[in-house]
């Protein structure tokens, strides 16, 4: 039985850089409409994917369909729309030379190039700077247009490499929300981050990348349901310089950063016992919060490193 | 005890020991360039260069063919009797018609012509004479120096080479200013003079100096010569038309590989990677800023030469299609060594350093800097191989012989060639873009 033409589909991608191997045996879907999270600290793979998805990368072994077209062919191009990390855009022309210079790269022109200049500079929020220099935009507003670059050809899937690194919270918002009119358009959308919070909210699936694998798939709830189930965490903090903290941290089943411990709990009630036992071990506890775990606490519980690291 | 500025000086050094490309432009660019220059200008023997001179012997009387001879022994000299052999033919000798064709085509800056009953009055003492055939220079008045050195060792030659003939119309002069040597005198000068002839036959024609270089001055000459130029003569200034030719080619090339440096500012931005994702491949791409960087750079020749017309007087408008031909052709080569050399380098600080010094070097070889005339001759083989050379050829042909536009086409054809092989070079040198 064939298998349905998804807007994409990665099989078994695998990518070395000399020792170093990048992608790992990835697989993966995208399903129409959806907006895939993928979560990982910095050179976990994140970016090696997604420019082996858009064909800037050549993987040693594996495949990657777009629309049931191969990476890098035409069709597979006109069909993707790409934000790079990087503000890849040119700084001497204005904010619709850009746009118009990107949208004859793709083969637009006259009045379609038009319409999807003046789509872009709406979507953007940069209509009224239109005819500004890129180099003399404020940071957000350059990520924005970088954003719109990618768009200007009226993508089915886009791929977003970070795109609120380096961005103000206000200019962050205003990023959101139009990946929010994105996904209102039922266009399927794949986010790379390290921001969990970001992932949490913009994601309908979040995809947890360490050491170019999938670590762990799923809804934001589904992931912390699967590595927490209904425990909650409590976050103990000790005195700088007690002795003897990691040995009983182990001995409670908790894991230890820095002068950070925390520990899972099924019930808020089990603080009492833990404060007591570490009174016992003659240890000082200066902070104790109780919270719901969320992606931070599923990355440092299957990876035992911070998501930031 | 720490003097304060040496963490400065560590700091410098550790930085420039990791900047090849600066290493490179301190201590190769200055150490090649004096090698050019001490070549040049140096004087070394066996690289000075010799003066071309084509010699046509219409007369083919014994004085003019030792004079000649005299002409070929001087070590300065380099004689061309006969065009150079085609396929193995040898050519037939120069005549009056050829030699000045050739000097024309610029085969040689300077020809001489020895006429018809050179032999029987060939030392002419005071203004020339009626019956006394003059010798004919025709020069290139584009080399300013060649025409003065083959003059004065014309006037040199004859005096060696010839010195029987000088005495002989001596003796003319004499009976014909004081009334005559009696017959006894007359007699022993004859017989003088045969011993003299016997003399210069058992040197085997050579000049009595040996070819060697004489000293002293040469006055106002015992051979009677009439110059004429034969090239741009009425150009009112020989060397501008070369200069806009050869300091354009250069600064074309420096204008081509600053605009192929886009490539690299783009690659590092992400920009090539987000055009390379597009519908654009890579040739397109590369395709698209030759075509850029050839048209600004004909922009930049024509604003060149519209200067040269404008403060100059170089007839720019008189040789459009000869200009455009030579222009385009120009363009398209140097655009593509611009990005061949941004396609070899992986920073714009690379690329500048190593454009400053291929181009530099090259231009100082090519005949950007100063004409090849003053170059040894193994120098001006070694310009073959360089852009320059062949641009400033093909503008030289137009804008100084005048020549038509099919005589062009070795320069053409070589530019053409060069241009497409350097963009080959480049495409293959970018595929490290692509992926």
């Amino acid at each position: 039985m064939p298998l349905p033409v998804l807007p994409l589909r990665v099989e078994g991608l695998v990518k070395r850089f000399g020792a170093l191997t990048a992608l790992d045996g990835i697989s993966l879907e995208v399903r129409a409409g959806e907006s895939l999270g993928l979560l990982g600290p910095n050179g976990a793979g994140k970016s090696t994917l997604i420019r082996t998805i858009v064909g800037r990368v050549v993987p040693d072994s594996g495949s990657v369909s777009i629309f049931g077209d191969p990476a890098g062919s035409t069709e597979a191009r006109e069909a993707l729309g790409w934000v790079p990390q990087e503000l890849a855009l040119y700084p001497r022309l204005s904010c619709r030379e850009n746009l118009e210079a990107f949208g004859r790269y793709h083969g637009l022109g006259g009045a379609k190039l038009r319409d999807a200049v003046a789509w872009c500079l709406n979507w953007a929020a940069l209509e009224d700077r239109a005819g500004d220099l890129v180099k003399n935009l404020s940071g957000g507003m350059k990520r924005r247009l970088n954003m719109a670059a990618g768009m200007i050809h009226r993508p089915r899937l886009v791929l977003m490499d970070e795109p609120t690194v380096g961005v103000d919270p206000q200019s962050r918002n205003r990023i959101f929300e139009m990946i929010a009119a994105l996904n209102g358009e039922g266009i399927s959308l794949i986010y790379t981050t390290h921001y969990m919070e970001e992932a949490e909210r913009l994601c309908e699936r979040i995809a947890i990348v360490d050491h170019g694998r999938f670590i762990a798939q799923g809804t934001a709830d589904e992931l912390v349901q699967r590595s927490f189930e209904s425990r909650s965490q409590v976050e103990t903090r000790f005195a700088p310089g007690a002795e003897g903290v990691d040995v009983w941290v182990s001995g409670r089943g908790g894991r230890l950063t820095g002068d950070t411990a925390q520990f899972a709990v099924n019930h808020s009630l089990e603080i009492a016992g833990l404060l007591e036992s570490a009174a016992g071990a003659g240890l000082e506890v200066i902070d104790v919060r109780l919270q719901r775990p969320n992606l931070e606490s599923v990355f440092l519980q299957l990876t035992g490193r911070e998501l930031r690291d | 005890m720490t003097v304060p500025f040496i963490p400065i000086v560590r700091t410098a050094l550790n930085a420039l020991r990791r900047d090849g490309a600066a290493l490179a432009l301190s201590f190769v660019l200055p150490i090649a360039f004096f090698s050019i220059f001490a070549v040049i200008f140096g004087g070394r023997k066996d690289m000075t260069p010799r003066v071309a001179v084509i010699v046509a012997d219409e007369d083919r009387s014994a004085q003019s063919q030792r004079l000649v001879a005299g002409l070929q022994a001087e070590g300065s000299l380099r004689v061309m009797l006969r065009p150079e052999a085609q396929q193995g033919v040898q050519q037939m000798e120069y005549t009056a018609a050829t030699a000045e064709a050739a000097v024309k085509a610029g085969t040689a800056s300077v020809a001489l012509i020895v006429p018809k009953g050179f032999g029987a009055n060939p030392v002419s003492f005071g203004p020339p004479r009626g019956d006394a055939p003059e010798i004919q220079m025709l020069e290139d008045t584009g080399d300013a120096i060649a025409p003065q050195v083959v003059a004065g060792l014309l006037q040199k030659v004859g005096m060696t080479a010839m010195p029987d003939a000088l005495i002989q119309q001596s003796a003319k002069f004499m009976d014909q200013f004081t009334g005559g040597l009696t017959p006894a005198q007359h007699d022993r000068l004859e017989g003088n003079i045969q011993l003299l002839r016997g003399l210069l036959a058992a040197q085997g024609g050579r000049g009595a100096s040996g070819g060697a270089s004489a000293s002293g001055g040469f006055g106002g000459g015992i051979l009677p010569v009439k110059t004429r130029a034969v090239v741009g003569e009425n150009k009112r200034n020989p060397m501008v038309s070369f200069y806009a030719a050869a300091i354009g080619v250069m600064f074309l090339m420096f204008t081509s590989s600053g605009a192929a440096g886009a490539l690299l500012d783009e690659a590092e931005s992400g920009t090539l990677d987000r055009v390379l994702s597009s519908r654009i491949t890579m040739t397109t791409l590369l395709a698209g800023k030759l075509a850029f960087n050839m048209l600004l750079a004909f922009c930049q020749l024509v604003m060149m030469f519209l200067w040269a017309w404008a403060v100059f007087g170089v007839d720019f408008f008189g040789h459009i299609p000869g200009f455009t031909v030579m222009g385009v052709c120009t363009a398209f080569t140097v655009s593509a060594f611009g990005i061949l050399l941004a396609s070899l380098c992986k920073t714009r600080a690379q690329l500048e350093s190593l454009s400053t010094l291929v181009i530099l070097i090259m231009s100082s070889i090519g005949g950007s800097m100063f004409p090849r005339v003053l170059m040894p001759e193994s120098m001006q083989k070694a310009e073959l191989f360089t852009i320059n050379a062949w641009a400033i050829d093909g503008f030289t042909k137009v804008f100084w012989r005048d020549e038509p536009v099919s005589a062009l086409w070795p320069q053409v054809a070589v530019l053409l060639a060069a241009g497409i092989v350097l963009f080959c070079l480049a495409r293959w040198f970018a595929r490290r873009w692509e992926f």
